[in-house]
């Protein structure tokens, strides 16, 4: 097995000096070095000096890809995208260009992003196993074809909705939980209560469709039947055989997902307060910050990848005719 | 296990509600604090007062900083008076030879002004750990190690703070670092200009910063020391009075002096800050401002919220004793002659959307709050006079409503060197004025500003030195006076000035074609379109054809730059109250192309330059108003641009906020507000009480959802023939 991860994360290089090529192309098509330097002095009183001397010094005064005052491989290596993307590798994220340590930052701002993140997965996993199983128990049923309906109801109200709702209802109405807004500690729960519920609402009615599909297609193969011949309950059944050889697919959605808790939600960070990593790449685009932009799509690749190679291992575990090799 | 977990979660819910209110985003503690709740949506990029220079970052840092000078509180038109400094400088003009001017000397023998400045004694620098020293009487924390710094998050983690009084050299020190080509301080190129030796001071300093940065590889803890550096013009005359030598005279300079790109800074806070330790951990004068003012900033977290603090150490100072008419009677001068500031502590949350901040605002849990469109019904009725009054539902929350004309102007330019709309003859003169007419900016404002603005009659916005109000302040050009008001001129007006300037009925008489313009936006986005469809109406009354260039703000600079927009829209906020920081973006050698001034418009009349060159340098009074209307006429009769509108500021606040007056100038105005802590306890109580019938009422349906499949599982459990 070691072999076979140390070769995925041989793979993982081209992929992710392709995914810098391409981050670097599109965010210089759009920004000129003047744009950033423009951006980061303000708008007013800006003069040309100004903006060429914030680009020497910070390194946005040399050639985007090529350059052609140098001979050999310093043609390639004094340019502002080999300067700007090599330290990416050993994971140093260098500074934004307003001057603060992108790594303290995303370890400060990853925290909150989890707080929400975590449960969410957890409880939604859970609830939308649990709603499955049931539908899949009462398949055919007046149970099973509510359920189905109320599903795609549910998948068909936009994320902002639930949002905006929940918080009009449970905060403004109701006044049950604070409307927004973040601390760390125990103190921190009632900020957690809303947007968590509302991550696993809107997530329900997808959820348990999905789950219903791989369990009505695991309840009808001979195991099962042979599990209930052997007079187990129809909750053993469920859970003990079908929930346990539906693992794959629903491994499949989930593990490759869990490192990307990390990045957060920029729709409910913005609307409920946190401070998490949601917003980080957005402020950073609108702010022209090409270091940080860079920093979180190149730590955005690292994570999928990191997240694909746990999917395979993690069949293995729960497959024991899978070997990676 | 169910259990236990019930058992925790119903734990945390009671130590997270701590009071009678649920949505409570604040420690139940804090209730009867003497604190002001607030929010901001914008995270400030810099606190370094000789980098910030933007609105939300004055927002804090003019609280924390004192620069000499400050604008009264409650006089209008806005007065500077002394902050720091014990009076008002003294200002001394100089021949070439230093030889000592009359003070109404012509202003073409003045080689240079000099300033002196006196500063209060005594004051003392907030508690900080820089200024901390050790039994030796060395710096404890100058020189850290990496072991000291393992357990060092935040400025809070250093136990001991210590201060030191305010200086002379502190202020002299600052505006050294305009100079320093680390930090880019946005003014050294405009004050550069003016400061003797700046230029020069700026040249040695990034060749001492270049090597510093050689010799040390990186550019983390580079460390100059400003003392030992030279600025001609900027001297410490004694421990409490410095000078600051300008070229020629430029009486606008004392506006700049309440800037906080003139407050003191301590060269033990640079030393400090300086250290390769703290720069990895973002621990900067950029983040952990160092100042002598009314408050400090103890938490810095502009991802959730900003705490500031009162400082212990702050100077005396009192409320003011007299203000402009209206203002006793508006309750403003109860707190007269007493010592400021009144709050203790200033809470800023990050709020990046506005339906929570309103919410908030409605629950009490804001003190104070503008209007966003949305919410703008809800709050606001607009009475059959135009006047904007509060709803019902504001009033029975004690809420009042306070409106103020900004010293901004949106307006939208034509470009003078375009071939077609540009230029000084009569024609395109006429073609501008017509279009100026037929664009109806009262509309504009109805309709995509709630009517929070007032149109424009000119450059210069309301509250500024030379604005005229009434008849004699309309821009005769587009209005008429009727009625006690100025009223667009009709349409037919405008079709006879576009059949003047050769384009009748909108049609060019030698190709029958229809004249097409175009504007260039950066005004993009689903809002937009709505916006841009209206522009397009304005043009088409003329019968002129509007063709919309939207691009985004890189490519619309870009051609402003190099002068291939033909109309476009911009707008300006004003510096200070003084005229010449809006007349100079009419002016000639201020031209964008070419110049890379703010002049948009590329706007360059001989006479208008001319009158701008003298009205600059004058004092206020009858000679330099004179001056101030001609301009205006001037610019009025070209018409470079459609004059716009000023927007009006809208902002609500509850009734247990006190002393509030838009201030649209100062900052640096939390000191003078007061609160009224146990009424706003009161209030929040009672508009908050949690509503808990919905959740007995979910917990009877999930019973009534659940029951009826229980009793279906166990009858298929148990039943007859219940198994598959």
């Amino acid at each position: 097995m070691l072999t076979y991860i140390l070769r995925r994360l041989m793979y993982a290089i081209p992929i992710l000096i392709g995914v810098n090529l391409i981050t670097f192309s599109l965010f210089f098509i759009v920004n000129t070095p003047d744009n950033i330097a423009r951006m980061q002095l303000g708008v007013k009183n800006v003069t040309p000096a100004a903006i060429e001397k914030w680009k020497a010094n910070h390194g946005y005064d040399k050639p985007l890809l090529f350059n052609k005052n140098n001979d050999g491989m310093a043609a390639f290596t004094d340019t502002i995208f080999y300067t700007k993307s090599v330290k990416l590798f050993v994971f140093d994220f260098g500074s934004s260009d307003e001057g603060r340590d992108i790594s303290h930052d995303i370890q400060q701002r990853m925290w909150p992003s989890l707080a929400i993140a975590i449960p969410s997965l957890l409880v939604g996993l859970l609830v939308n196993i649990t709603l499955a199983m049931l539908l899949a128990f009462f398949r055919g049923t007046y149970i099973d074809i509510t359920g189905v309906i109320a599903g795609i109801f549910l998948i068909s109200i936009s994320a902002l909705f639930y949002i905006i709702g929940g918080q009009y209802i449970m905060s403004k109405l109701w006044h049950l939980v604070p409307i927004s807004g973040y601390s760390e500690g125990f103190s921190g729960f009632k900020f957690l209560i809303l947007p968590v519920a509302i991550a696993i609402v809107g997530g329900v009615g997808s959820g348990t469709r999905w789950y219903r599909t791989i369990f009505l297609e695991e309840i009808n193969k001979d195991y099962v039947r042979t599990a209930r011949a052997k007079g187990l309950s129809e909750i053993g059944v469920l859970f003990r055989h079908v929930l346990k050889n539906a693992m794959i697919p629903i491994l499949t959605g989930v593990v490759v997902i869990i490192p990307l808790l990390f990045m957060g939600s920029l729709l409910t960070e913005s609307f409920f307060g946190i401070p998490g990593l949601g917003s980080y790449t957005i402020d950073a685009i609108h702010a022209q910050d090409f270091a940080i932009v860079r920093a979180m799509v190149f730590l955005g690749s690292v994570l999928y990848i990191i997240g694909l190679i746990l999917t395979d291992i993690s069949y293995t575990l729960v497959d024991p005719r899978i070997r990676l090799s | 296990m169910v259990w236990r977990i019930a058992l925790f979660v119903s734990v945390l819910l009671l130590a997270s509600c701590g009071d009678g209110n649920w949505n409570n985003p604040y420690p139940s503690a804090d209730r009867l604090d003497n604190t002001f709740y607030s929010s901001f949506a914008k995270r400030p990029k810099h606190l370094d007062p000789a980098r910030s220079y933007s609105s939300n970052e004055y927002q804090f840092i003019a609280n924390i900083y004192t620069p000499p000078l400050q604008y009264h509180y409650l006089k209008r038109p806005y007065t500077l008076i002394p902050l720091a400094a014990s009076g008002m400088p003294v200002v001394k003009y100089l021949d070439d030879a230093g030889k000592t001017l009359a003070s109404d000397v012509d202003v073409k023998q003045i080689a240079f002004s000099e300033y002196t400045i006196k500063i209060r004694q005594g004051i003392q620098y907030q508690p900080h750990p820089a200024f901390a020293k050790d039994e030796a009487g060395n710096y404890r924390y100058h020189d850290l190690t990496d072991k000291q710094l393992e357990d060092v998050y935040t400025l809070a983690d250093f136990e001991q703070t210590d201060s030191r009084e305010l200086t002379a050299d502190d202020y002299v020190y600052q505006i050294k670092r305009l100079a320093h080509p680390d930090l880019q301080s946005p003014i050294l190129g405009i004050m550069s200009d003016y400061i003797v030796g700046l230029p020069e001071l700026a040249k040695q300093l990034d060749a001492a910063y270049k090597k510093a940065k050689q010799a040390s590889g990186t550019k983390k803890g580079i460390y100059l020391d400003l003392r030992g550096f030279d600025l001609a013009g900027v001297k410490a005359v004694d421990r409490y009075t410095y000078t600051i030598k300008i070229k020629g005279k430029y009486p606008q300079l004392i506006y700049w002096l309440n800037l906080p790109f003139f407050s003191p800074m301590p060269y033990e806070a640079i030393a400090f800050y300086a250290q390769a330790g703290l720069v990895e951990k973002n621990i900067s004068l950029d983040w952990y401002p160092v100042g002598t003012g009314p408050y400090m900033l103890t938490v810095n977290n502009p991802n959730l919220q900003m705490v500031m603090e009162r400082n212990p150490n702050y100077m005396d100072e009192y409320y003011p004793t007299e203000g402009e008419q209206g203002d006793a009677e508006a309750g403003l001068l109860v707190d007269a002659g007493k010592k400021i500031p009144f709050i203790d502590k200033i809470n800023f949350s990050l709020e990046r959307e506005g339906i929570p901040v309103w919410n908030k605002f409605l629950q009490g849990y804001y003190d104070a709050s503008g209007i966003s469109s949305d919410s703008f019904d809800q709050a606001i009725n607009i009475t059959t006079q135009g006047d904007a009054a509060l709803t019902e539902s504001m009033q029975e929350k004690g809420i009042s409503l306070l409106t103020a004309v900004q010293t901004s102007s949106f307006y939208t330019g034509f470009n003078m060197k375009d071939p077609q709309l540009g230029g000084y003859s009569e024609s395109a003169r006429k073609l501008r004025r017509a279009i100026a007419i037929a664009v109806d900016y009262e509309e504009f404002i109805s309709i995509f500003n709630n009517g929070r603005g007032v149109a424009a009659q000119g450059p210069l916005p309301p509250g500024l030195y030379g604005y005229r109000d009434g008849e004699q302040g309309i821009n005769p050009y587009v209005y008429n006076w009727k009625n006690g008001r100025p009223q667009r001129k009709s349409l037919d007006e405008a079709k006879q000035l576009l059949k003047e300037a050769g384009y009748p009925n909108g049609l060019n008489p030698e190709t029958g074609d229809k004249l097409v313009v175009n504007l260039d936006t950066a005004d993009t986005g689903p809002d937009a379109k709505s916006r841009l469809d209206w522009w397009r109406k304005q043009f088409d009354k003329l019968n002129i054809e509007l063709n919309i260039r939207s691009t985004d703000y890189n490519r619309f600079q870009d051609k402003m730059s190099n002068g291939s927009a033909q109309i476009f829209q911009w707008g300006w906020n004003a510096d200070y109250p003084d005229p010449e920081n809006f007349m100079f973006l009419l002016y000639g050698p201020n031209a964008k192309v070419g110049k890379n001034g703010e002049n948009a418009a590329n706007y360059d009349n001989p006479e208008f330059n001319k009158l701008f060159d003298v009205m600059k340098n004058m004092d206020n009074g009858p000679e330099r108003l004179a001056l101030i209307d001609k301009m205006v006429e001037v610019a009025r009769q070209d018409s470079p641009w459609l004059w716009g509108f000023h927007p009006k500021a809208f902002s609500l606040q509850h009734s247990w906020y006190k002393n509030v007056k838009p201030n649209l100038m100062a900052n640096n105005t939390l000191k003078y507000k007061r609160l009224d802590a146990a009424l706003r306890a009161e209030k929040r109580q009672a508009w908050n009480k949690p509503v808990t019938w919905p959740l007995y009422t979910a917990l009877l349906v999930f019973i009534i959802v659940v029951l009826p499949g229980v009793i279906s599982y166990r009858r298929k459990e148990h039943g007859k023939g219940g198994k598959r």
